[in-house]
């Protein structure tokens, strides 16, 4: 009892123990700020780039594309643990605008819109169809005419402070014309006069905002058929750029995809005699988190990189805490001669700066961490306040993908930012309370008194 | 009157750099329970290096103290804690009282550190009754919230002559309980010193002032040493 009676009045009785809570209590703070945005920023990534593809893709880096993809398709759907299948087209051609003299390179994705939005996150995308986005396609002011959904970086539209985009309350009629290369199956462009269609016209029916710049800022939807007409890809046999399936059961995602690779080698093996079979070698089965590696990856490196800073971060408060304990123990030393002399064992005079330390690291931690939930809560209104007061914004929404800043805070993250505090604090406070524990309680009142 | 406490060929050497310092050469000393023995002899004579080792918070480099019959050099590190703690109450010079505590819980600090958390919660209103008979007894019932720095020189001896008594020890060791006191003050913890030993309390005090120590039991002179 006395050990805790001690740690207490040790802490209430001196200054420096302030300096010791304030430098846990700022640790915790920062950390706690930082991981909790970045996180949210990493988890936000994560989720549309889910959201862009589903659970699990199967594709081809060849423009080209890969022939039986109806037959494969119908076998997916035909399976227990698949919700749906979206075939799509992706390549890459020009835009420009009728009668414009300006022109610019985009990717080109052809989907079916009623098998894209129960496989993807596609439908949410939207802004005029997000209740009816198996009609994307159809421009509001002319349904009969053939639409597009193009990404909404790529309409001029200025954006709110926050990040949000602007929009009329009515599709603008604008026609696009948008040009593809169409290939043979062997990877040829398709001559002239076999009578391809590689231009278009397209009115403008809605814009899809993913979230990810480069699809933003570069991707054209267009009807699956026109897209594969465009890029050649109707040919004998018809042929396809990739799949996206969603799993009934998303949780169980690396068994699923294993079974739909399973699927695949035995569906490739089945048509190696098959015209263009060797087609089918490129294609990869791959779930959304291996396929949009190469875009996660580095803002994943980015946050361990983060986490590496701050666990350096927390070396440094470990420091400044065994400095501040270094000087309190020193003055202490004549307490711990006089503890020894009334029979307080040496783990005793240990655990006295042991409980003084854990509590300095509990009210630090308990000071950051309440103070870190306030900035946190309160983050996009001070963001806010601070744009419209001063020009000032943290993230350049025409630069960063990003609404809101993510604020929300992660109970496993707090606990573990928390506990490392308490448990540096003692780590911190364990060395010289040891070192003062060992000496002879004899030195140290003879010290004294001399 | 039976003995409690024989020292035997204690021995004790300091090494300062090169320099070796023997304070202690063979002293031989029995203390009788009951009995108020003052230890004198000049600074560096090696007094408080004697009571250090009478009571378990150093060890003699040959020799041994035996205490009640059970020699205290043959005792674990955990029975040396509770020797110190239930056995021997110390009362140093410069009072060492704890400066974060008041008054009443520097003097129950010795019962607090020999109790565990749950037996304190059980222990704890006899103990604070008997650390206010004990500042009572010292003349301070009224100061029992005051912090040490708020107390004169005299009266925070009396707190470590309470805190020293709080366990009910055996034996009582003073070094220099009077040393940085003036003499009024010094006479005055003196006397609360021999009015323990009447009480039966076995008193064993260091001190360079023959005038103190001639008002004990038994004068002993420590030169060279030894005991003259």
């Amino acid at each position: 009892m006395y050990k805790l009676n001690l740690a207490i009045r040790y802490l209430l009785g001196r200054r420096i123990s302030i300096l010791a809570v304030t430098a846990v209590a700022l640790c915790v703070f920062i950390v706690l700020v930082v991981m909790t945005i970045m996180n949210g920023l990493v988890r936000e990534f994560r989720n549309k780039n889910h959201a862009f593809v589903g659970d699990c893709v199967v594709s081809t880096d060849s423009l080209v594309g890969f022939p039986y993809y109806e037959e494969f398709a119908a076998e997916l759907r035909a399976q227990e643990n698949v919700e749906a299948v979206s075939t799509v087209i992706h390549s890459y051609g020009l835009l420009t605008q009728r009668g414009a003299d300006w022109n610019m390179g985009i990717e080109v994705m052809g989907i079916d819109p009623a098998d894209h939005i129960r496989a993807t996150g596609f439908g949410q995308t939207l802004h005029y169809h997000r209740d009816t986005p198996e009609t994307a396609f159809k421009p509001a002011y002319n349904p009969d005419a053939p639409g597009c959904v193009v990404g909404i970086d790529m309409m001029p539209r200025s954006r709110s402070q926050s990040g949000g985009y602007y929009h009329s309350p009515r599709p603008q009629e604008i026609e696009l014309v948008i040009s593809c290369f169409p290939l043979t199956a062997k990877g040829a462009m398709e001559r002239a006069d076999m009578g391809m269609v590689n231009t278009l016209s397209f009115f403008y029916s809605d814009d899809s905002h993913s979230g990810l710049v480069k699809v933003d800022g570069n991707m054209v939807y267009i009807p699956f058929e026109t897209a594969q007409q465009m890029c050649g890809m109707n040919g004998s046999p018809s042929r396809a750029s990739a799949m996206y399936v969603r799993f009934k059961n998303a949780n169980a995602l690396q068994q699923n995809t294993g079974k739909v690779r399973s699927l695949w080698d035995r569906f490739a093996e089945q048509k190696k005699d098959a015209p263009y079979a060797n087609l089918l070698d490129g294609v990869r089965v791959e779930s959304w988190i291996v396929n949009r590696r190469s875009h996660i990856a580095p803002m994943e490196k980015e946050q361990t990189m983060l986490i590496l800073l701050f666990l350096m971060l927390g070396l440094i408060t470990v420091f400044v805490i065994f400095v501040v304990f270094y000087m309190v123990i020193s003055h202490k030393s004549k307490d711990i001669g006089i503890l020894r002399s009334i029979g307080v064992s040496r783990w005793g005079v240990v655990q006295v700066f042991v409980y003084f330390s854990g509590l300095v690291g509990v009210i630090g931690a308990a000071t950051g961490g309440t103070a870190a939930w306030a900035l946190l809560l309160k983050i996009n209104a001070i963001e806010d306040w601070l744009f419209v007061k001063y020009g000032y914004q943290v993230w350049d929404r025409s630069v960063y993908a990003i609404g809101d800043i993510p604020s929300r805070i992660e109970p496993r993250v707090v606990t573990i930012i928390i506990l490392s505090a308490i448990a540096a604090s003692i780590v911190g406070a364990l060395l010289p309370s040891v070192q003062a524990a060992r000496k002879r309680p004899v030195e140290i009142l003879q010290v004294n008194q001399l | 009157m039976t003995d409690i406490l024989k020292a035997s060929n204690l021995h004790k050497l300091y090494k300062m750099g090169q320099a070796r310092l023997t304070v202690l050469k063979g002293l031989d000393l029995t203390v009788a329970r009951g009995e108020f023995i003052a230890v004198v002899g000049a600074s560096g004579s090696g007094k408080s290096t004697l009571l250090h080792i009478l009571g378990g918070l150093d060890k003699p480099d040959a020799g041994y103290v035996e205490f009640d019959g059970e020699r205290i050099d043959r005792f674990g590190a955990g029975r040396l804690n509770r020797f110190r703690n239930k056995k021997v109450g110390f009362v140093f010079q410069f009072y060492h009282l704890l400066d974060e505590l008041n008054v009443l819980d520097n003097v129950m600090l010795p019962a607090m550190a020999g109790t565990g958390s749950l037996g304190w919660l059980a222990k704890r209103r006899s103990a604070r009754r008997r650390a206010a008979n004990l500042l009572e007894q010292v003349g301070l019932a009224e100061r029992t919230r005051h912090k040490p720095y708020q107390l004169s020189g005299g009266e925070r001896q009396r707190v470590a002559i309470a805190r020293a008594l709080m366990n009910d020890p055996e034996l009582l060791l003073a070094d220099e309980p009077t040393g940085n006191l003036d003499s009024k003050t010094g006479n005055g913890i003196l006397e609360v010193l021999e009015t323990l030993n009447r009480g039966g309390q076995t008193l064993v005090m260091v001190t360079h002032d023959e005038r103190m120590g001639a008002r004990t039991n038994r004068l002993i002179r420590l030169v060279d040493g030894r005991i003259v």
